[in-house]
């Protein structure tokens, strides 16, 4: 009998749970293959879909967003079916899915953030970057989160893009956010914002800092914030030094370049001052009596190399203390476990083997449940990276399909898998509903002139579709 | 990018072995486990790699190498790495000193071991995917000024 699964009588049915860039891109490679039949179904557990393309991608950068258009394109093939709204975990369990479809494919990203991982962090007014993030992009679950913009003084901990993205939109002018889709309840706070200073902290040196050399120029080029870092800390050191010029890695070089360009470029009276500084690493941040944060101690670092020649930091026994009343910590975000899914501790991904999902006793692959994206190997890559690792996911599946290891669903139709989505979660969304409100949002936003105003909580969004 | 990255996507640990242990032994482990080397450790920490070269080359001189131990054929000096190297630097150091396979230790374990197949393949899915990316930014770009 399972022999037949993947031709037209009978299609392989696959569940993907997550309707971010990496779920589309499953489903492209999916659906793509003319060989095999395939219906896919995916679900999200919030009602829009594009995971961190509309809630991640800051909203100063729309031209990134396009890619939704490609993704849009994947979602009009006959086969794919969108649920948003429909959580894993708690509308839908494992067990479920195994009655339904003969694979699953788990592309839930990072939903959380590292620790720093120092006393003081969980004072009032020190939060991860990652709230912030889905704060002012209008994601439903942090439109609540309160941030004190009414200190002067800043520090963003990291200097990944992320923290490139969280300083940029605390350096922008209210004018320049107004034309963006940034959350509307953001764009007041930021409106009132009084932050004068921003701090933006590497732990290790210049040539090793993670940003990408477009964001860091971006940062240059603000109109009403200038931009400034310590001569001394952007000289690089002889193991950094030697590093770039035998790796012969272009881009790092003109990385130091630029950030030396704006340790000799004098201030112009710009209302705001972006700080960039290297080798140091908080070590406490400080707080009032009100428990509020009121400064951070930091560490200077050394560099030292490992044995493949990685420069990883040291602590030297130099600290300072800078003033500061709101901290970001931008070290990176973190995936967590789904119910009844495998999952690996050390690294924070669902454990697999090339998107395999593994037994935790015997190591040995579990018939029909796969991962890709940030789920499957960690929270780096920008949207593209995304993309092989789906094909490298896809390509297992249909080896697997072509083995016959695929589930053996007591209920492999379409129609079944609908009607346990309506009693789990009657109010979800569908593609066609989201293509509606995309439109709403669009056209909305033209009458401001902004790209769209976002709908940021599931009740607008369903009342917006009249239920 | 670093090595916890690519770590995260092969599941199972790295293959092992104890150096006492019989060349008979660790041919079984590379055959059943269909791999190109193994980590000799004690306890948990690795003191040698042994690559299917290793054996090969042995075996290609020494009729009797079946009597010899993975202690007598392993490669001693063995370069470790560590997760939070960065994978631009490794894959340099790989190829510059010719290492296949890396083991992987955090605080003296074993937690893994990458090879530069893997490395590799890493970087290349990397540049592919940042090319995608503008790719589809810059095509998606053209046909959304168009309306
Ligand atoms: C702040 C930020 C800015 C970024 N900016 C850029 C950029 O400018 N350019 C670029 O190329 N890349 C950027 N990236 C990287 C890019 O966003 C990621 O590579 C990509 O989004 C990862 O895709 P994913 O599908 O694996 O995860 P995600 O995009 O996070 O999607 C995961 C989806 O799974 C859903 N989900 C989670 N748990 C469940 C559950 N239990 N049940 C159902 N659904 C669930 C989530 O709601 C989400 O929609 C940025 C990342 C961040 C964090
Ligand atoms: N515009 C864009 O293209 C864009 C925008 C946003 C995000 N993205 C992508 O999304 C991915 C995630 O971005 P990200 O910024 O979250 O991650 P990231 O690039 O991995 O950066 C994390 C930063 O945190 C630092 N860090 C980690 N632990 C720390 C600690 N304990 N103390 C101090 N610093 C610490 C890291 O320093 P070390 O290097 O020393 O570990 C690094 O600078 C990246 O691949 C990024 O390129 C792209």
């Amino acid at each position: 009998m399972t022999t037949t699964t993947g031709t037209p009588a009978r299609p392989l049915r696959v569940a993907i749970i997550g309707a971010g860039p990496t779920g589309f891109y499953v489903a492209d490679h999916l659906l793509r293959n003319p060989g095999v039949a395939v219906e896919v179904d995916m679900l999200d557990r919030l009602p829009t879909p594009y995971g961190l393309v509309r809630l991640g991608v800051a909203p100063d950068h729309q031209k990134i967003k396009f890619v939704t258009n490609a993704f849009d394109k994947v979602a009009a093939s006959p086969g794919f079916r969108f649920f948003g709204g429909v959580d894993f975990g708690k509308h839908v369990t494992l067990a479920d899915l195994r009655a339904h479809y003969h694979q699953i494919v788990y592309c839930t990203g990072a939903q959380t953030d590292r620790r720093m991982g120092i006393p003081g962090e969980d004072l009032a007014g020190s939060h991860p970057a990652t709230e912030f993030v889905a704060w002012y992009n209008g994601h439903p679950d942090y439109r609540d989160c309160m941030f004190d913009l009414s200190q002067e003084s800043v520090a963003v901990v990291g200097v990944g893009n992320v923290a490139v993205d969280v300083v940029r939109i605390l350096c922008r002018t209210p004018e320049e956010l107004a034309t963006t889709d940034i959350a509307d309840y953001a764009l007041d706070a930021l409106r009132k914002s009084r932050v004068k200073e921003v701090y933006l902290l590497g732990r290790r040196g210049p040539a090793q800092a993670a940003f990408t050399n477009p964001e860091i120029r971006e940062l240059g080029e603000l109109p009403d914030a200038d931009i400034a870092a310590d001569p001394a800390e952007v000289e690089l050191d002889p193991l950094s030094r030697a590093a770039v010029e035998r790796s012969q890695d272009r881009a790092t070089a003109k990385k130091v370049e630029i950030l030396r360009a704006y340790a000799r470029r004098p201030a112009s009276g710009k209302s705001k001052r972006l700080v960039l500084r290297f080798l140091v690493s908080p070590v406490e941040l400080i707080g009032d009596d009100a428990g509020r944060v009121a400064a951070m101690r930091l560490v200077r670092n050394e560099l030292y190399a490992t044995s493949t020649g990685a420069l990883q930091p040291r602590a030297t026994g130099r600290f300072e203390e800078i003033p500061v009343g709101l901290v970001f910590r931008s070290v990176g975000y973190r995936g967590v476990p789904l119910s009844g899914v495998p999952f690996n501790e050390s690294w924070g991904v669902i454990l697999n083997d090339k998107g395999r999902v593994l037994d935790p006793g015997t190591k040995e692959p579990l018939v029909g449940e796969y991962t890709a994206g940030w789920i499957k190997r960690g929270p780096t890559g920008v949207i593209g990276t995304n993309k092989p690792d789906a094909a490298e996911t896809v390509e297992c599946m249909f080896e697997d399909l072509a083995r016959g290891a695929v589930l053996e669903p007591a209920h492999p139709e379409a129609a079944a898998a609908e009607t346990l989505v309506r009693q789990r979660q009657p109010s979800f969304v569908s593609y066609n509903d989201w293509l509606k409100l995309d439109a709403l949002e669009v056209a909305h936003g033209r009458a401001e002139g902004r790209p769209r105003v976002k709908l940021t909580s599931v009740e607008e969004i369903l009342a917006a579709l009249g239920r | 990018m670093n090595i916890a990255n690519i770590l995260a996507r092969k599941g199972s640990m790295a293959v092992t072995v104890r150096p006492e242990q019989s060349i008979r032994e660790a041919l079984a482990l590379l055959e059943r486990h269909n791999i190109g080397a193994l980590v000799a450790v004690q306890g948990e920490s690795p003191v040698g790699i042994l690559s299917e070269r290793d054996i090969v080359r042995e075996a290609a001189r020494n009729e009797r190498f079946f009597a010899l131990t993975v202690a007598d054929l392993m490669t001693r000096d063995v370069i470790t790495g560590q997760p939070h190297d960065d994978l631009l630097t490794v894959a340099h150091t790989m190829t510059e000193r010719r290492i296949r396979h890396l083991p992987v230790v955090d605080k003296e374990r074993l937690v893994g071991m990458v090879s530069i197949g893997d490395v590799v393949k890493a970087q290349r899915d990397h540049y592919q995917g940042e090319v995608d990316t503008l790719q589809t930014q810059l095509l998606a770009g053209e046909s959304g000024l168009a309306h």
